[in-house]
């Protein structure tokens, strides 16, 4: 993950593409008509494809059935995480990403349960919605709402997307540590332990 | 009261003289910081963080008055050192989980954290458990509290229940280091503070107060939540719908805070209802009783069509005074047009009281409001059962008793604890029912100038008095000289012998002495203590302002006018100012704008009363109609102001005002009619959406407008009838009126409000009977019969059973005959 905590684009292998500037004056124009009509740039693209299929050199994968790794910064479709201590949910239904979402998909019903906690009753995103901003994983002060790697969107229901089931971690992939977390919008940022001043505490 | 002028931060503002700092700074958009501190009670002195520097020294500006050119810093170095330590300490050990605190988004402590901008902690002390409590339909979180004391102070200066206090917390002490490394108001308050957390003054762990939720919702933290509203929404996902309440006549200002009911319905829904704390303050029925919309209502076509058939076939329309201004006006329009009777004994016999009254006074309404009463200081109450009749008046006399160091005489039958618990400067007379005459004589008696009040009754009020004489038995002390035989040495004989020796002591003793006093038979004759004049006496030092309570009792008296014209006496020749209860919601507004008469003819429309075709907002008539919180429009409240109301609720069916157009009136809204208002005397002619409704930073109420008062037309008649001393009902007696936090059938329909029907009882009463709570009893008038269950109502007190008006299934109002007392047999059955 260091390569993504590492946030200076100029030392990822990034460099600067050499571009002549446009011209702006009729002569300059019309030279490059004269040069993209006579050049036949069009045959350099075909004769590169023409090249690369001959040495079987094939850059596409075969989707659906191979898949393009996603980074872990992606936004996709939300998860809600579970707590490793006690494989409880995290969601306190505070009521943040409610709040913040600037294209108004998330709703929740909250209540007081027989522990006098407040429980999340109903948790939903209307995904038709969202933009996947990411404010909500954002906003989160329990990590709990975050984006997951799933980007494959099509079902015959929306409503298959914005069940509160569907994003949670599943029980079982808790039980076994699988669960991941996001490192993207919302996450710890590096060295925040140096950041924070701590308060005392007289215990 | 004189203007001075004082100057803070260079500004130059007037304000009164002997006016808090805080005050006269937030009246002028001065901002000065504080917490504790409740607009209309006294200073508490918990938070300290008004600390302001007045002409060079440090005062709290919640507690230090205004004089003439006082110079005023609102913040200096030292100041802000305070303020920020004070702030520090209280987000010691405060919980960080705002996420899960319903009071999130509306939190003085987060709000004035990130003003002060506190970002580090420098303080520390080691907490005590601070677990919750379930105090019924409150929860109270001490993990939370931060000890500002509003509650308490809400509770004793405004509400009167006296329900909260401060309890000790345990635990540590604070470090003895921070005494000197602190600033000094930050670690006096945090000394009070880490010692006390809030309990309940009945020694339990559950609230027997008149459940107003008043402290919930000053509590400027989620320490103090309302059960029901507890964890069911964040305060910024609800929208907030300025509305007035429709429950009785105080026409306090509300908002219902609304939101979609679940993730599944998309239906409107009240979560909760919220006021302006600072300037009104709500009961039980105005904060808890928000639910009683017309639920899933449909346009009824049939019914509809039905509904127009009655109209066209009725003679009558009987309706209660539990509706709008508009739609009052809409029944006058359709009875000038139709010639219809319309038909209300409630604001009938409230109209002719106010027509009699003006008769002597020669104005069409009374002269003050309960703002009035409430800054007076001696306040004198006749007729009604202040605490239920209208929670507002109650709230004003004990908020007279307690900041303005007021004074009160409470006449009514049926004795009231909540009454006498509010001060020991309240005297309550529990007189027999009907004799409401003699204690206004009393009043005249004791307060009128008799150099101006007419001869005759002067002369008549003189009969009573007589010169009596009585024996007084004092306790003197009395030197007493007594010789006394001792044996002394006789110093040139040396021997012993017995000398008489003269010693003097004081002994106390009793001496009877007599007196000639006056007597005031009227005293007697009210069952008033023999040594009322000298707490009178007492009551009356250094009172200046003088407000006087009259309430339905009298408007039903079988002498109603008489009192009408004595009560109108009493506002002309003396200090009095004068406040009538309207009886229900818009009983004022009904009374002014309806010619109403007093039997129904053939056939009746009733507008949520029974009749032979009933409209309801209750969904139990044959056509359904909005009920206040679906409603726009405008109800004319005690104050005599015109208050604009919205609605909270979406309403599907058919309104008063579509009856209305189907039988040839014209108007689109019943909002359209507001404007119209103005061709009644003392209203006026303002759109509805003109209706201002909100209040100033000075406290000034600025909603819709103030009924005009018109001077009518008076004989020189200022004849009363004298006392009928028979007049006075003995032995088993009930009487109508409502349990705290309930007024009409619409109060019964919340759920909230969970006040069982059925026949109350004081504890000592039933303990005195063979009765006990539950049992099943026939109460029987001359007028009627009804069996129901026995409550026992801990908020009354005394032999007086009382039957409850606000369900109507019960029928109460068969039992009397207009007066609210009868006589009457209770039987078990």
């Amino acid at each position: 993950m260091e390569q993504f905590n590492n946030r200076n684009v100029a030392d990822n292998g990034y460099f600067m593409v050499d571009i002549e500037d446009y011209p702006t004056d009729g002569w300059g124009k019309f030279k490059r008509v004269i040069d993209r009509t006579f050049k036949l740039e069009l045959f350099v693209g075909l004769w590169v494809v023409m090249r690369e299929m001959i040495k079987f050199d094939i850059h596409t994968i075969s989707y659906p059935a191979e898949k393009m790794p996603i980074g872990p910064r992606y936004r996709a479709v939300h998860e809600m995480k579970r707590l490793w201590e006690s494989d409880a949910e995290r969601c306190i239904g505070c009521g943040l990403c409610e709040k913040i979402c600037i294209s108004d998909c998330i709703r929740m019903d909250t209540k007081i349960d027989e522990e006098s906690r407040k429980e999340v009753t109903e948790y939903t995103i209307n995904l038709g919605r969202c933009i996947f901003c990411g404010y909500c994983a954002e906003v989160c002060p329990e990590l709990a709402i975050t984006h997951g790697g799933e980007y494959e969107q099509a079902s015959e229901q929306r409503e298959h997307f914005i069940d509160y089931d569907y994003m949670l971690t599943p029980i079982d992939v808790m039980k076994q540590n699988a669960q991941k977390e996001f490192e993207g919008f919302g996450a710890i940022t590096p060295h925040e332990d140096e950041r924070v001043t701590k308060t005392p505490l007289s215990y | 009261m004189s203007n001075v002028s004082i100057n803070i931060d260079g500004k130059e503002i007037v304000t009164q003289e002997g006016e808090f700092i805080l005050n006269a700074a937030r009246a002028n958009d001065i901002y000065i910081p504080a917490i504790c501190y409740l607009t209309r009670c006294s200073p508490t002195l918990a938070c300290r963080i008004c600390l302001v520097e007045a002409d060079g020294k440090q005062v709290y500006a919640c507690n230090a008055k205004a004089k003439e050119g006082m110079n005023i810093t609102t913040t200096t170095e030292t100041i802000e050192k305070e303020r920020r330590a004070i702030m520090e300490v209280y987000d010691v050990n405060h919980p960080l989980q705002c996420g899960v605190c319903d009071q999130s988004g509306e939190c003085e402590l987060q709000n004035y954290t990130l003003e002060i901008g506190v970002d580090s902690q420098s303080y520390t002390v080691q907490d005590v458990d601070r677990a919750s409590h379930d105090w019924g339909h409150l929860h109270y979180d001490p993990g939370l509290c931060i000890v500002c004391e509003r509650c308490v102070t809400a509770c004793k200066d405004m509400i009167g229940d006296n329900s909260l206090k401060t309890i000790a917390r345990g635990g540590d002490p604070l470090n003895a280091e921070y005494k000197e490394s602190m600033p000094k108001d930050s670690y006096a308050m945090w000394n009070k503070l880490n010692k006390s957390v809030i309990g309940l003054t009945n020694g339990t762990d559950v609230l027997d107060c008149t459940s107003c939720g008043e402290c919930a919702a000053v509590c400027p933290v989620g320490a103090l939540v309302s059960t029901q509203f507890m964890y069911k929404s964040n305060s910024w996902e609800l929208k907030s719908i300025p509305a007035t309440c429709g429950h009785c006549s105080a026409g306090c200002q509300i908002s219902y805070d609304v939101k979609h009911t679940s993730v599944h319905n998309p239906d409107e829904k009240i979560y909760r209802v919220m006021n302006e704390w600072n300037y009104v303050s709500l009961c039980g029925a105005g904060r808890y009783g928000f639910d009683y919309e017309n639920r899933d209502v449909v346009k009824d076509e049939v019914a509809f069509v039905k509904a127009l058939e009655a109209f066209k076939k009725a003679d009558t329309i009987k309706f209660t005074s539990t509706i709008t201004n508009e739609e009052a006006f809409i029944l006058e329009t359709l009875k000038n047009k139709f010639g219809y009777k319309l038909v209300n004994d409630e604001a009938k016999s409230f109209q002719t009281f106010l027509s009699d009254y003006s008769a002597v006074s020669g104005t069409s309404l009374y002269g003050s409001d309960l703002k009035t009463s409430m800054n007076s200081n001696f306040i004198v109450s006749i007729g009604t059962a202040i605490k239920t009749d209208n929670p507002n008046a109650r709230y004003a006399l004990n908020n007279s008793l307690t900041t303005n160091k007021g004074a009160a005489l409470y006449f009514h039958p049926l004795a009231d604890p909540v009454v006498d618990d509010m001060s020991k400067n309240i005297v309550s007379i529990n007189h027999k029912p009907l004799q409401e005459e003699t204690a206004l004589y009393l009043v005249l008696d004791l307060f009128a100038d008799k150099s101006k009040l007419p001869t005759d009754i002067v002369e008549y009020l003189a009969s009573f008095h007589s010169t009596k004489t009585i024996t007084v038995t004092e306790t003197i002390k009395e030197k007493v000289i007594q010789i006394v035989k001792e044996m002394k040495v006789n110093e040139e004989t040396g021997e012993e012998e017995e000398v008489e020796v003269e010693k003097s002591k004081m002994v106390p003793k009793k001496v009877s002495k007599e007196v000639e006093v006056d007597d005031n038979r009227l005293l007697s004759m009210l069952g008033m203590a023999d040594d009322f004049m000298e707490t009178f006496a007492k009551l009356m030092k250094k009172k200046d302002t003088f407000s006087m309570i009259v309430g339905p009792d009298l408007y039903n008296h079988p002498n109603s006018k008489n009192l009408a014209r004595l009560v109108a006496l009493v506002e002309k020749y003396s200090e009095f100012e004068l406040i009538m209860i309207p009886t229900l919601t818009n009983t004022l507004g009904v009374a002014m704008i309806n010619e109403l008469s007093d039997t129904a003819g053939s056939y009746a429309v009733g507008y949520n009363t029974d009749a032979d075709f009933v409209l309801s907002g209750l969904g139990e008539g044959d056509l359904d109609m909005p009920a206040i919180n679906q409603q726009e429009g405008t109800l004319t409240s005690i104050n005599k102001s015109v208050n604009p109301t919205n609605a909270a609720l979406p309403y599907g069916g058919y309104t008063l005002n579509d009856i209305a157009n189907a039988l040839g009136l014209n108007a689109e809204n019943t909002i359209d009619y507001t404007v119209e208002l103005g061709s009644i005397d003392g209203f006026k002619a303002e759109a509805f959406d003109d209706l201002p409704d909100h209040y100033t930073n000075a406290g000034e109420e600025i909603r819709g407008y103030k009924l005009e008062s018109l001077s009518t037309s008076t004989s020189s008649d200022e004849n009363v009838i004298k006392i009928d001393e028979a007049l006075g009902l003995d032995g088993a007696i009930i009487y109508l009126a409502n349990p705290v936090r309930q007024f009409t059938d619409f109060t019964k329909n919340t759920t909230n409000l969970d006040e069982k029907s059925g026949v109350y009882m004081s504890t000592e009463a039933l303990e005195a009977s063979e009765l006990n709570e539950g049992d099943s009893v026939s109460v029987k008038t001359d007028n009627g019969e009804l069996t129901a269950n026995i409550v026992c109502d801990t908020k009354i007190a005394g032999n007086i059973t009382v039957l409850p008006t606000f369900d109507s299934k019960l029928n109460s109002g068969a039992l009397v005959n207009g007066y609210r007392f009868a006589n009457a047999s209770i039987q078990k059955v």
